[in-house]
């Protein structure tokens, strides 16, 4: 299976790059969500811009108050990495269970980011880590929340002619910590997600200060389950208090059947890894 | 590009997949075209050193890159310690699956010498086998893995007393 032909570059820099990118064009990184549609014919760019060669995008600094990630980080980095691991344990995680071995060695997370398709794993990570979505054009660089950044089925705020070139997660502080998990479409963590939830928490004397829960895969994107981090804040992250904070998993979501599962279903495995992910963030909050 | 130690220069279409390129263009034919979405695994070529899925990148994305396949693997007439392995614990049936079962195989065992069974499990998760239910490839893999450890593989399970 070909693709429909197109026209290919491969610029050097972001500057290219941007002055190459245009309504019949599309950004590639690693081409692991790009490359499939195009085989499918279910997407035909005029032109691709390829920004794989373009140096100073792959790397994940220590920037004081935040780690950033850039354009060209790999899954397989993403999930490795102890900076990552330190302040984005829950994006860790969904990197390794993005795709499998041979995709985590190409894709890159904000490829997958930006693909925003409903049922990544990344995303929720993101959502509940507080990402900033970094975006350049030739005008200028604007950041997103993450919050913003997913707007509906394959679908991110990212504007044509925008790039994006980084994310930047908080750092963790005292008593912070995450965690994602899912149910894969293949069983265990195969494949996208059914149903996966994330969760960022933040402890203090004893109870629950902040936490942000993102869902992804039962819904129209990913998104941050909002009523479920009000509810668990002020408690003492008992299983009651958990319990009772899943049972709201849903609340601003429309949880649409798909071939992996009906609506009850999905509603139902949203509170369970709400649930399994907020014990999780808890057990890895310092 | 180079493609098995060897320096090779091509002009290709955009939209030429880095796995078309390798068995038409280069007429290396071990690796083989299976499900074409991204799944099974049976293109998989090492690129830089990693496990890859050549079906699912342009060769112009390549363009420079270090390449092998899986005829790069033995070493003259003599079989890589994975090839060996799915020789001697019959890892494979129909054997359209192998070649990329093998280089993933090799790709995790650069990282891992001593991986677990669930390890090699979850290092061939990208790699899909109609044939054999895993078994003998998971068994074929400790082979090679203490092969290359310089020790003893494991005795074949059908040598193993119950």
């Amino acid at each position: 299976m070909y693709p429909r032909q197109f026209d290919y570059t491969a610029p050097s820099s972001i500057e290219d790059a941007l002055t190459a990118l245009g309504e019949d064009a599309k950004v590639m990184a690693g081409g692991m969500s790009l490359i499939p549609l195009m085989k499918l014919r279910l997407f035909s760019p005029g032109l691709v811009v390829d920004i794989g060669r373009i140096p100073g995008l792959e790397g994940i600094e220590d920037n004081g108050d935040h780690i950033e990630i850039g354009a060209l980080v790999r899954h397989a980095t993403t999930a490795s990495h102890p900076l990552i691991a330190q302040n984005a344990q829950a994006l860790a995680t969904a990197a390794s269970l993005t795709g499998d071995v041979q995709v985590r060695n190409r894709g890159t997370t904000c490829g997958a980011l930006a693909h925003s398709d409903v049922a990544a794993d990344q995303p929720a990570g993101a959502l509940a880590c507080g990402a900033i979505m970094v975006a350049r054009s030739s005008k200028g660089t604007r950041e997103i929340d993450a919050g913003d950044f997913f707007v509906d089925s394959l679908t991110s705020a990212l504007e044509p002619n925008e790039i994006l070139t980084s994310i930047r997660i908080p750092k963790t502080g005292p008593g912070e910590g995450s965690a994602y998990d899912k149910l894969g479409r293949r069983g265990g963590h195969s494949d996208y997600a059914v149903a996966g939830a994330a969760a960022w928490v933040r402890k203090s004397n004893g109870s629950i200060a902040d936490a942000r829960v993102a869902i992804t895969g039962v819904g129209t994107k990913p998104q941050l389950a909002e009523s479920v981090g009000q509810a668990l804040i002020g408690t003492d992250g008992s299983d009651a208090a958990i319990g009772a904070a899943a049972e709201k998993a849903v609340d601003e979501i429309t949880v649409l059947e798909d071939l992996y599962g009906s609506e009850e279903y999905k509603t139902h495995l949203a509170k369970v890894y709400v649930r399994r992910t907020v014990k999780a963030a808890l057990a890895n909050a310092s | 590009m180079t493609i098995n130690g060897r320096a090779v220069t091509a002009e290709v279409e955009p939209r030429t997949l880095l796995v078309h390129f390798i068995r038409e263009q280069m007429r290396l034919t071990g690796t083989h075209v299976g499900c074409e979405t991204g799944y099974c695994g049976a293109c998989t070529v090492h690129l830089d050193g990693k496990a890859i899925k050549s079906c699912t990148m342009f060769a112009v994305q390549a363009e420079g890159a270090d390449i092998m396949t899986i005829e790069g693997v033995a070493d003259g007439e003599k079989l890589h310690p994975v090839q060996e392995g799915f020789w001697e614990r019959h890892g494979l049936q129909c054997g359209f699956c192998t070649p990329g079962m093998i280089m993933s195989a090799i790709a995790l065992l650069d990282e891992n010498d001593h991986p677990s069974e669930a390890e090699i499990r979850h290092g061939i998760e990208g790699n899909l086998c109609r044939c054999t239910g895993y078994h003998n490839i998971v068994r074929a893999v400790e082979y090679a893995a203490a092969k290359m450890r310089g020790e003893e593989p494991p005795p074949p399970d059908w040598e193993r007393v119950s």
